[in-house]
């Protein structure tokens, strides 16, 4: 293998640089959170006198317990439901191949192009009519609703690609569907579950056109959605806001770090076979 | 992938086979019922019903009057709605081409200079952004971008002090400016689906074209760009979808502004349905937006089967 020096210098002064223009941003608010409340640092200053009290301040003004309990209700609420319903789907996709299963698939696959915005609409007159609209359900359901097409798809892939054979077998023993689901293939798929959990996980809690929308109460959303709602509070107080920020991402930003493989994995994954 | 032209049936007995059958089958409709149910109720009915509420005209509590085609007219002849969708476009460049081309770049300078530890830190670095929430991503690069923030501080200390501005509020600057935002939350994902891709790609490939002696120019457009065809199509599909359907970054960092320069379909959307409550304006731009995407997804897809 023939690689030149120059090149080698070249290429790993360009991934040094894109790493700087991903992490600067990073580096910026955190220095910034740490400058007295109320003044207006510049970006990359160092603080004289850090005020980590400012993490303190953020968290009291902006309700932050009352946040995390709601968020994490809301997480609760959606991603064991879904899924279990999207694996079940899953299922009788991939490795029952029930009679339509193309076309039950090609109609789930047709919401992954659908956009939010283009149905929040109707989503938000069904849920007047429903007298759901403003409880943490009006959050949570349609998430459920638009995680399917991504998730469905993820679990008929692995199930898919499961030997059909293990089925069989099952099935000459005398195995129920059921008994199939439960006893055999569900254990057989924790891996691709997991993931898609975490996944959903981070989606919801950063979910922020769904609660802004159908929520009005800002401490009953998700952590996006009142994050939103805090900017427009603290749009003046850079440092405060900044610590604001923090607090949200840091739990997004560890279990990614923890996860990592898994989260990167189901994502390519998904969108490749999407 | 390579399972799916299996037999999928679960052979019983031929007799009994008929009736069997048809009781798996309901049983087997009934695994996937629940999830099509939410599906459908929270998902096709509400695409059926912006539909219906495009060709009206309503203020989402009194009655609803036909009004045909008129509220489609209005999104053309409004500069204000119409621009949303030329924003939009401009955003993909942003969005999706830079970083699916800087992306595929990066990606084989890592499989060829950075192959070890190196190159396994920076494709993790490159997208952290990606994680996390886009309103944060809009709160941080709100600041970065204002007046006394990081890129201001960057380019005066280049020596380039005369050109600062509070770059999203500047009408032809900042629509360009939201564009990086998108850079920044995107070329990670990128980078990181093509440079798993190009870890596939037998390496005798490259080595031979090495042992040619070939640069890394020759490699690129020899090698990993034919050879990626699919993942890049997989890339612009994601990433144009994401450049359409913007929200969270624009509604936090500029709400649209200044003036209507950074407006785009989602947040136009938003404000006509849940501020002005002109809801058959509304959804006649959220089907355009819906058609668009399909519009623009659909070559790419057909450009995809075409090399397989």
């Amino acid at each position: 293998m023939k690689i030149g020096r120059g090149e080698i210098f070249a290429g790993r002064t360009l991934l040094v640089a894109l790493m700087a223009f991903t992490v600067l941003p990073f580096i910026s608010i955190f220095l910034t959170a740490l400058h007295p409340s109320g003044t207006v640092p510049g970006g990359l200053d160092w603080p004289a006198n850090p005020q980590w009290g400012n993490f303190v301040e953020a968290f009291k003004v902006a309700n932050m317990n009352t946040l995390i309990v709601s968020s994490v209700r809301i997480v609760l609420m959606v991603v064991p439901f879904a899924l279990v319903i999207s694996t079940m789907a899953g299922f009788a996709i991939g490795m029952l191949r029930i009679p339509g299963s193309k076309w039950l698939l090609a109609l789930f696959v047709f919401g992954l192009t659908l956009p939010f915005q283009g149905i929040i609409i109707p989503i938000y007159t069904l849920e007047r009519a429903l007298h759901i609209y403003n409880t943490q359900f009006a959050i949570a359901l349609p998430l459920i609703a638009l995680y399917m097409p991504f998730s469905v798809f993820w679990m008929r892939a692995h199930f898919i690609n499961m030997p059909v054979e293990i089925s069989e077998a099952a099935r000459v023993d005398g195995a129920t569907t059921w008994d199939l689901f439960r006893r055999i293939h569900l254990p057989l798929a924790q891996a691709p579950i997991a993931s898609l959990g975490i996944l959903m996980s981070i989606w919801t809690w950063n979910q922020f056109l769904l609660a802004l929308v159908l929520v009005e109460d800002p401490t009953q959303r998700t952590m996006a959605g009142a994050l939103g709602a805090f900017q427009g509070h603290y749009a003046t107080n850079v440092p405060l806001l900044c610590a604001g920020t923090i607090i949200i991402l840091v739990p997004t930003l560890l279990i990614f770090v923890l996860f990592q493989k898994q989260i990167i994995k189901a994502l390519l994954q998904g969108a490749v076979k999407g | 992938m390579t399972f799916k032209n299996q037999p999928a049936t679960l052979s019983i007995s031929k007799r009994t086979r008929n009736k069997w059958v048809r009781r798996e089958d309901i049983i087997g409709w009934l695994y996937a019922l629940p999830a099509l149910f939410m599906y459908a109720v929270f998902v096709l009915v509400p695409f059926v019903l912006t539909i219906v509420y495009s060709f009206h005209k309503w203020n989402g509590v009194g009655p609803m009057t036909w009004v045909g085609l008129k509220n489609y007219i209005t999104v053309f002849e409004v500069p204000n709605l119409i621009d949303t969708i030329f924003h939009a476009f401009w955003l993909v460049v942003w969005f999706s081409f830079i970083p699916v081309g800087l992306g595929l770049v990066v990606a084989s300078v890592i499989n060829r200079v950075a192959t070890g530890r190196f190159g396994e830190v920076s494709r993790t670095i490159l997208f952290l952004p990606y994680i996390i929430a886009l309103v944060a991503a809009g709160i941080i690069w709100g600041w970065l971008f204002s007046l006394s923030g990081l890129v201001n501080q960057g380019l005066s200390f280049i020596g380039l002090g005369s050109i600062t501005r509070a770059w999203l509020g500047d009408f032809n600057w900042a629509l360009s400016a939201v564009g990086v935002i998108g850079i920044w939350v995107l070329l990670g994902f990128c980078t990181v689906l093509l440079s798993t891709a190009m870890s596939k790609v037998d390496p005798a490939l490259y080595e031979a074209a090495r042992i040619d002696g070939s640069d890394w120019f020759r490699e690129f457009v020899g090698i990993t760009v034919p050879l990626l065809k699919q993942e890049i199509g997989v890339c612009l599909t994601v990433t144009v979808i994401f450049a359409l359907a913007t929200f969270d970054i624009v509604y936090v960092a500029t709400a649209g502004g200044p003036g209507n320069a950074t407006s785009v379909p989602g947040l136009q959307i938003y404000i006509l349905a849940f501020a002005q409550r002109n809801i058959g304006l509304a959804s006649a731009l959220a089907v355009m937006l819906m058609l668009l995407v399909v519009v623009i997804i659909l070559p790419i897809q057909r450009l995809n089967k075409e090399t397989y």
